[in-house]
């Protein structure tokens, strides 16, 4: 049971979240809620073609609709050099179309009128002429040599992106060449969109009289979001004030910046009076990032007895009309070379060329640390295969392969060092949780009785926590991240941070590693988040960021305002500053533990009973770099079994343990690996974007966009190992992601498992019911 | 064209969380637009476009309605209970409590709607097993919870409701 926020030493309790009273009570301030005076309101036209030249816009129809303010094209966009925007990706995307459309619902026109009503109204009776062009819809149609080139604007005269590699191509190629068994699969994670709750959406404020833009956003970055912003349109950074309120949900959703925020900032600096745009689900769904779409063949070498010796990946990503990818600057396919795994390579080599089609935009780390997803999925899943071909059991080949905990630090062939890990141990608990062997028997037992039954394990590892400045920017902005926290005569104290919670619960669990490291309570602090002018600048939450940065960056804070309070504790205590010590709660005089001061008391000689010369007050900023990313691991076992009349697969037991270095809120970290194992559920089973060949979105919205619901979401047992991060001020190491980017992999693997005494070795997601069953029906398997 | 130049909208008068409330809708306006941007209460969300996430989910005349799916002038002298209404004098309805004690929310955009089905199941059946409560709240999507601590703080609140029957 959850504990009150008034309990001492919270750093590691259950604590009861400190937002959640005003969000059960319907009180949350979520941008759509947000009503300014004189405010107008925008929506925009859209394109049904894929690919399609413009021949004319007419507006004079849509200007006659009462209460039509203004109405916005590319060709307007043009002479303010504004039709095209930046991604982080370091490419270019359109922010009203200009010359062609590049997918469908690509963004058109922009109408601002006095009501919803009046803009929608005005929207369609925009009349566009177009003239269609041949789609290309297939990433590897993409890249033939007689493919139409999509993007005219670019010097480069083909739909290829970019090349990235990285590894030892030679030594893998001679390893695997020199490997008596190699096996090679061909793995595809589909397009998916993270599909928060809440769309997307802004409020554009400018004040001619003050020039002073303020920005209401669903932004999960908004110092870079601020940052951008000046850069595109020219205003002084100073004069831009982002203002993130309650965001409802964001998985990664809410990082990048999209034309309908261009189009609302220019329309309010025009018009000078605020302008709200918020997106409908199916703009949403259509329009702003997906994530995956990779294509990827990976090979594995290992020895007779499973060890492996060589792992080779090669990737086609299907970006769509721009890459409008939200990775760091140095990664364009963002950190998929964590694609070793848990796993002891001696060698390995992978590469990704990105590629252009006529889809919509992206692609975002959906929940996930930048391709990380990806490249779990993938080694989960080939590992599988390899312990197939062997005949192995897939926990054994596990076993076989792990990174041994004395290797950590760990030197990945890759590139990247681990910071800590004991596989064996998690991957030991999850087994007993589960009670492997007597599943094992069960399901040899149910086989013999004739039904299908499997079960699938993953063991990930994620990278996470960018990043160390060294190596990671956003624009060239170093991913460092902040917390400023200032102390109150009374005790009470307020931090800000640079990062923006979605739900994650900072205002509780940043508490709490504040005020343990400062001998309060969590309800003594208040954590406040998203607003530009308050907080100190950061980089934002995504990417399973906020607690190795920000978190870090609280608890360095904290021991700042430590050691001036030692100080003034000295000084109430009338003894040398080195005759005091920190007892975890509060300042005491060595030697004489019954004389001690609390925060409390230090916090009000501050501003009232300063040692001679001490400047007053008691407040501290920490911009925290940390030295090195971090490395959460899992080990998830799935139970499934494959109704042979409609080939829907029933998720029997999952576990999950979950090795994300010290906990803060145990119920907080279940919370979060529930909901991932359930996004990790969905894109297994339910959610994919698919695009027909004209380019038509197949699941532009929640009738045909199939995200899990009560039913279908399976229960979780969840279970834990710690393994504290060496670097991280408190061992931290981040969670959000884990669930989701590891499960996909065990929900496959286990489907396999059913279906591997019949040959099967792969199977492509996500498994809808209809799939499954034309792979019974082949295998003379159905009912 | 012509229909739209006129004012077509009518007066709908609600009694809402037990207030009457009056104001002027269009004959297209919905329900949840209504409740949020003409009587100002913005705890009823709303998610999607197709009648899919169940965000926007009120009480009317005591039965769960998706009121994106609800003309504002089919309220017109009907009764509306929103999550605004839960609480009573300072004292969170027990799902509220039971929502909050068992991390039954994240990013809480879900909740109002997700609290809105669950005081109209516990109301038609206040003992559910765990798979009347997944059902019940299957026309509420929640994207953060993976739905595990909404069914625990649904089943921990019809006990205590069961034990405190004043508070029902
Ligand atoms: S907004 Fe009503 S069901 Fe989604
Ligand atoms: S708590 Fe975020 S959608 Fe349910």
């Amino acid at each position: 049971m959850a504990i009150e926020a008034t309990e001492t030493r919270p750093l590691g309790k259950a604590i009861k979240r400190k937002e959640d009273p005003r969000l059960v009570r319907g009180q949350g301030r979520y941008l759509d809620d947000i009503v300014l005076p004189g405010m107008l309101y925008m929506a925009l036209a859209r394109s049904p073609y894929a690919h399609a030249r413009i021949k004319e816009i007419r507006l004079d129809q849509a200007y006659q609709v009462p209460g039509v303010k203004a109405i916005l094209t590319g060709a307007d966009l043009e002479k303010m050099n504004l039709s095209w925007m930046p991604t982080l990706a370091g490419d270019r995307q359109m922010v009203l179309a200009t010359g062609k459309v590049l997918f469908q619902y690509q963004e058109v026109a922009a109408v601002v009128a006095e009501s919803r009503a009046a803009a929608e109204d005005a929207v369609q009776l925009i009349e566009i002429d177009y003239e269609p062009l041949a789609p290309v819809v297939d990433p590897y149609a993409a890249l033939k040599a007689d493919a139409p080139l999509l993007r005219e604007d670019r010097d480069q005269k083909d739909n290829h992106i970019f090349h990235w590699e990285v590894g030892d191509r030679k030594a893998t190629d001679d390893a695997l060449a020199s490997s008596p068994v190699v096996v090679k699969e061909f793995i595809r994670m589909p397009r998916v969109h993270p599909a928060p709750v809440e769309p997307c959406g802004c409020i554009a404020d400018y004040q001619k009289a003050t020039g002073k833009l303020t920005w209401y956003v669903t932004s999960q970055a908004p110092h870079a979001h601020r940052t951008v912003l000046a850069l595109v349109s020219g205003l002084p950074e100073h004069m831009i004030h982002v203002i993130s309120p309650d965001i409802g949900g964001g998985f990664g959703n809410k990082v990048p910046v999209y034309p309908g925020y261009v189009c609302s900032v220019v329309m309010s600096l025009q018009l000078g009076r605020p302008v709200k745009w918020v997106e409908t689900r199916t703009e949403n769904i259509a329009t702003t990032n997906f994530a995956r779409d990779y294509h990827m063949t990976a090979e594995i070498g290992a020895t007779q007895e499973g060890i492996v010796t060589a792992l080779k990946v090669a990737t086609i990503a299907d970006h769509g009309a721009f890459d409008a990818a939200a990775d760091p600057s140095k990664f364009p396919a963002g950190l998929f070379s964590i694609v070793t795994g848990s796993y002891d390579f001696p060698v390995a080599f992978a590469e990704v060329d990105g590629v252009y089609t006529n889809k919509a935009p992206g692609g975002v780390a959906y929940r996930c640390s930048f391709r990380v997803t990806e490249a779990s999925y993938l080694i989960e899943r080939v590992m599988n295969t390899l312990a197939l071909k062997l005949n192995l059991d897939p926990a054994e080949i596990r076993r076989r392969n792990f990174i041994r905990s004395e290797q950590f630090p760990y030197q990945s062939p890759l590139g990247w060092t681990y910071d800590s890990g004991n596989y064996d141990a998690t991957l030991n608990e999850a087994l007993k949780l589960v009670d492997y062997e007597q599943l094992r028997k069960q399901q040899a037992e149910r086989r013999a009785g004739g039904e299908l039954v499997g079960i699938g394990i993953s063991t990930f590892t994620e990278i996470v926590g960018a990043g160390p400045s060294n190596t990671f920017d956003i624009l060239g902005i170093k991913m460092f991240d902040s917390c400023e926290i200032r102390i109150h005569p009374t005790g009470k104290a307020i931090a800000r941070l640079g990062t923006r919670h979605q739900g994650q619960g900072h205002e509780t669990t940043f508490a709490q590693v504040i005020a343990d490291e400062l001998g309060m309570t969590a309800a003594d602090v208040l954590i406040e988040e998203g607003d530009t002018d308050t907080a100190p600048y950061g980089l934002g939450t995504y990417a399973s960021r906020s607690t190795p940065t920000a978190g870090g960056a609280a608890a360095l804070a904290a021991r700042r305002i430590r050691q001036k309070a030692i100080q003034i504790a000295a000084h109430l205590l009338e003894v040398s500053p080195d005759d005091v010590e920190w007892n975890g709660e509060k300042f005491a005089a060595k030697g004489l533990e019954s004389r001690a001061v609390g925060m409390s008391e230090v916090a009000l000689a501050a501003y009232t009973n300063l040692p001679e010369g001490m400047e007053p007050g008691l407040e501290a900023t920490y911009y925290y770099d940390p030295p090195n990313l971090t490395f959460p691991n899992g080990a998830y076992v799935a139970m499934v079994a494959i109704d042979r009349g409609t080939g829907e697969v029933k998720v029997e037991r999952f576990v999950a343990v979950d090795d994300c270095g010290t906990v803060i809120n145990p119920m907080v970290v279940d919370g979060q690996v529930h909901g991932g194992l359930t996004e990790g559920f969905g894109i297994a089973f339910m959610q994919e974007i698919a695009y027909d060949e004209d380019g038509n979105n197949l699941a532009p919205n929640f009738m045909e966009y199939l995200v899990p619901t009560a039913v279908e979401a399976p229960h979780w047992e969840t279970g834990r190992t710690v393994t504290p991060s060496p670097h991280h001020p408190i061992g931290a190491k981040g969670v959000g992601e884990s669930p989701n980017v590891g499960s996909p992999a065990a929900f496959v693997n286990a489907v396999v498992d059913a279906l591997s005494p019949y040959g099967v070795t792969n199977v492509e997601i996500p498994l809808f019911p209809w799939k499954v069953w034309n792979v019974l029906k082949e295998l003379g398997l159905t009912q | 064209m012509e229909s739209r130049k006129e004012d077509a909208r009518r007066m709908v008068s609600v009694t809402i969380n037990g207030e009457m409330r009056q104001g002027l809708a269009e004959p297209r306006t919905l329900l949840a637009y209504f409740i949020r941007e003409t009587l100002g209460l913005t705890g009823t969300h709303v998610g999607c476009d197709t009648t899919s996430c169940g965000a926007c989910t009120v009480l009317f005349d005591g039965e769960p309605v998706k009121s994106c799916t609800v003309l504002a002038v089919q309220a017109d002298q009907h009764q509306i209970d929103t999550v605004e209404g839960l609480e009573t004098d300072n004292v969170l309805h027990p799902l509220q409590q039971a929502f909050w004690d068992n991390h039954g929310l994240q990013c809480g955009f879900c909740t109002p709607g997700m609290l809105m089905t669950s005081v109209a199941l516990l109301q038609k059946n206040p003992h559910p097993t765990e798979s009347e409560i997944r059902h019940g709240i299957s026309g509420n999507l929640c994207r953060c919870t993976g739905y595990v601590n909404i069914v625990k703080a649904i089943t921990d609140a019809s006990h205590k409701m069961q034990k405190e029957p004043a508070e029902v």
